[in-house]
């Protein structure tokens, strides 16, 4: 007990630790993608060259890249923050579309404001719409206690509904010829423009990745969210208000989840259109769980999906592999990063105790 | 009593084993006799249990042998042991809660009647077995729906049931009450005279002199010394445990209490089961004094100290602290007023285990300066605090970084007392303050409690320890069904008049 341990190598150690199984969960589904690949009658080798290829080959490729990135960035976040409180938010879907839509809204119907403060508005927006709709499973987990599992995934069906409702009802884009259920374009003084071939989006995303992490380990208020998921009881006795704690992580979590939908709807697509978002919130969750619920591991799963995203095409166009292959991909690397016993039987490694995130502790918890 | 043959049944050769930054076992060699009762005897992380985990198959050792009547004998995994007839009772009990007795018992060693359970057989030999023992129990009860101490002999029968000649019991009389450690004994001693070896791991005294033929005293992962029951006293054995001088009654002067620091009046928290679960309870505690709350367990104490704290509602009735009334006390509010609890349990309430000693130390402080600024947390004087708390209160760990769930039980508890007791404080409520400590801890915390009554705190101890509350307390409360029967003086009272009053007869 009292000899010393060496300190000095313990947070390379920890760092080592946290991401190996992650790294060995990507190798594994690289894996058995390449054997679906040979098994189909392609080159893996080939196919993986053309992905890296189509991911960041050129200034295009990568600005692509990129733009698939950024919404990958905030869904993620918003998984792990609500993560840390001890909830799983499976509603970053409805929560970016609600967000998504508002910012097309502000984006579209507000006129003649300067481009830096109707970008700002829109975003605003954008993310108190994401806020209320992480509120209202926050209020429902606090204080009736219905698990915001439920919660999310009822409110994503009418985060869809509404949205569909609304791009081909009232905020249908009327003009010329259009028939399709989508908002009008937003005006050029809401799109968020790119720097080089960097997306400013993309690097709204990072910021905020810093300061969720900035948050999450140097503020009272990350401490304290950080208290309650691990153990409630124990956060009560400290005196903190632990209904309200996890209310206000699923609004943060809601919040970001529409910062993403805005940056989306802003920097890329240039209007709210019913299924461009799709998906976006649940591979939040893949992003979250490969990030090991931090959000600097947040912003390298986020890249790693978002080069598969954005290689597809170039994989599919040089290699001839169907680029539905990429979602067997990414199925395989959430299968093997949350089944983490497969990974640690495969790898041999033994469960460390202490210091390693429990991944499911959102179900069924409390 | 023991039918000694020559080659003992069970023995180990300067079995060593390590773990990071900690020497859990070095060179212990032991020796179990047919029949005898070992009782292994040491400080809380003194290397006890990492032993007899070795022997049990869970650890490897990093070298040393293990012998079976005088062969040497490789264990690899607790299947091992048990088909070498060693059998071990955990501590925390490994039952499956919503099985019956029968269910439990059979589990893993199943008796079949081709694809079926034949459940009629194997509750004959169950009954068989515990007529043979003197374990009362009912094969067909719920776990959990009996007591700690049936569910202990369920643990036991388990054993017995896969044929062991070797049982381990690792603290068996941690969780039971005076009168189910007797019980217990009389199982043993039934155990012992039919051939069955026992080793008893433990920390208590009085317990190892009663029941013991032979003890091995640990320290540190070495044993230090052997000793005869029938030749040592409690006071030659906690020497040795501790490694020196340590006194076994608390050292206290006269109180001096002054004006009431701590009130509770009619007090009422309903229990869904049982009706009330605390009944119109009301007392003072005065600065200078410590009031002692006797009881046997589930008499209400936890749902009272509970409710006096701000962790659960109650139903009626205020709690008065240094003038401030709360009449729903609420326990950032309360510790701001100078409360300092130590709550009963300490892994649900008293420490947030995956933390490390730093943020536990602070966690009811971390939202005041110098501990943070503004809502950013200053982790410098968190570290600085840390430091200084584990050096004064002597909390063994290697470092302020190691999470609280990796200490010891004894050590853990020193960081909660370190946290509450360093603050300043006027009212100290210790709900069970060393429940499960060894001695040189109790010695400790027993120190600070009487030190914070001295200058002047008002200090609420509830234990289910008669010994406990009756050396600590200069008034003693006896709760019973939810009510207080009683308020006593603790230096005219007797152990008798207190056993009467805790099975609610009022004097």
């Amino acid at each position: 007990m009292e000899q010393k341990t060496p300190s000095k190598n313990n947070w390379l150690m920890t760092i080592w630790r946290t991401i190996r199984v992650p790294l060995l969960a990507i190798l594994s589904a690289l894996l058995v993608g390449a054997v679906i690949l040979l098994v189909s009658g392609a080159d893996p080798l080939k196919a993986y060259a053309a992905l890296f290829k189509g991911a960041f080959g050129n200034a295009n490729y990568l600005k692509r890249t990129l733009e698939k990135t950024t919404p990958l960035i905030f869904a993620g976040l918003s998984v792990t923050f609500a993560f840390k409180a001890g909830l799983f938010n499976i509603g970053a879907q409805g929560q970016l579309l609600m967000g998504a839509i508002t910012a097309g809204f502000l984006g579209f119907a507000i006129k003649g404001l300067p481009p830096v403060l109707h970008i700002v508005l829109a975003l605003l927006g954008g993310c108190a719409a994401g806020a209320f709709y992480g509120l209202i499973p926050g209020l429902l987990r606090s204080y009736s206690g219905a698990h915001e599992v439920i919660t999310t995934i009822m409110l994503n069906y009418i985060a869809i509904n509404l949205t569909d409702y609304l791009a081909d009802g009232p905020w249908k884009d009327r003009s010329g010829t259009n028939v399709i259920a989508r908002l009008p374009l937003i005006e050029d003084s809401a799109r968020i423009p790119f720097f080089g071939p960097v997306p400013v989006g993309f690097i709204i995303a990072i910021l905020i990745a810093f300061i969720i992490w900035y948050m999450l380990e140097r503020t009272n208020f990350g401490f304290e969210i950080n208290s309650v998921g691990l153990n409630s009881h124990a956060s009560r006795y400290a005196g903190m208000k632990t209904k309200l704690l996890m209310t206000s992580a699923l609004v943060v979590a809601g919040l970001l989840a529409g910062f993403g939908g805005s940056v989306e709807t802003l920097g890329v697509v240039g209007r709210f259109q019913p299924g461009f978002n799709a998906g976006l919130g649940f591979d939040g969750i893949t992003v979250a769980l490969l990030g090991r619920s931090n959000p600097f591991g947040v912003i390298l799963s986020s890249l790693l999906l978002g080069a598969m995203k954005g290689g597809a095409n170039v994989m599919q166009f040089d290699a001839k592999v169907p680029h539905e292959i990429i979602d067997v991909i990414q199925s395989m690397m959430l299968f093997f990063v949350t089944a983490d016993l497969v990974i640690r039987k495969l790898f041999r490694i033994i469960k460390d105790t202490g210091g390693e995130v429990t991944l499911t502790a959102g179900w069924g918890q409390k | 009593m023991k039918t000694t043959t020559d080659t003992p049944v069970l023995e180990t050769k300067d079995i060593t084993k390590t773990f990071p930054g900690t020497l859990a076992n070095s060179k212990v060699s032991i020796r179990l006799e047919q029949g005898e009762v070992l009782a292994l005897l040491g400080e809380n992380g003194a290397g006890k249990t990492t032993l007899m985990n070795i022997i049990y198959g869970l650890y490897d050792q990093d070298s040393g042998e293990i012998f079976l009547n005088g062969e040497p004998y490789n264990i690899r995994n607790p299947h091992d042991a048990i088909a070498a007839g060693i059998g071990m009772v955990h501590q925390h009990f490994m039952l499956v809660p919503v099985f019956t007795v029968l269910e439990n018992i059979m589990l893993g060693a199943e008796v079949m009647k081709g694809p079926f359970l034949n459940k009629t057989q194997a509750r004959q030999e169950i009954l068989e077995l515990s007529n043979r023992y003197g374990l009362e129990v009912d094969p067909d009860a719920v776990v959990e729906d009996l007591p700690v101490g049936i569910q202990q002999r369920v643990e036991i029968l388990k054993a017995l049931f896969r044929d062991v000649k070797i049982l381990i019991l690792d603290e068996p009389t941690a969780v039971l009450t005076p009168q189910e450690i007797q019980e217990l004994f009389q199982i043993m001693r039934h155990l012992t005279e039919s051939g069955v070896s026992i080793v008893f791991i433990t920390h208590k005294l009085k317990e190892v002199l009663e029941i013991a033929d032979r003890i091995v005293i640990m320290r540190r992962g070495e044993v230090v010394g052997e000793a005869n029951p029938r030749q040592v006293s409690e006071h030659d054995l906690a020497n040795l445990m501790v490694g020196r001088e340590v006194s076994l009654v608390v050292d206290k002067s006269e109180a001096a209490p002054k004006g009431v620091q701590f009130e509770v009046k009619d007090l009422v928290v309903k229990d869904p089961m049982k009706g009330l679960a605390v009944n119109h309870v009301s007392f003072a505690v005065r600065a200078g004094e410590v009031l002692g709350i006797a009881g046997v367990q589930g008499n209400g104490q936890t749902e009272l100290a509970e409710a006096m704290t701000g962790l659960r509602k109650h139903e009626g009735g205020t709690v008065w602290i240094s003038g401030m009334e709360t009449p729903q006390a609420n326990p950032r509010a309360l510790v701001e007023h100078g409360m300092a609890h130590i709550p009963e349990d300490r892994h649900k309430h008293g420490l947030i285990l995956q933390y490390p000693l730093t943020d536990n130390f602070v966690l009811c402080t971390y939202y005041k300066e110098p501990y943070s600024k503004h809502g950013v947390r200053n982790k410098k004087a968190i570290l600085t605090t840390a430091e200084e708390l584990i050096k004064r209160f002597d909390v063994r760990t290697p470092s302020a970084f190691i999470s609280a769930g990796d200490l010891s039980g004894g050590n853990q508890q020193k960081v909660i007392v370190a946290r509450e007791l360093s603050r300043d404080v006027s009212v100290v409520i210790a709900n069970q303050p060393t429940r499960g400590l060894d001695v040189g801890s109790i010695e400790y915390i027993h120190k600070t409690l009487i030190r914070l009554r001295d200058e002047g705190a008002a200090v609420l101890v509830i234990s289910s320890e008669l010994d406990e509350i009756m050396s600590l307390s200069d008034r003693i409360a006896v709760m019973y069904r939810g009510e207080i029967v009683d308020v006593v003086d603790a230096k005219q009272t007797t152990r008798e008049e207190l056993g009467l009053l805790m099975a609610g007869s009022k004097s």
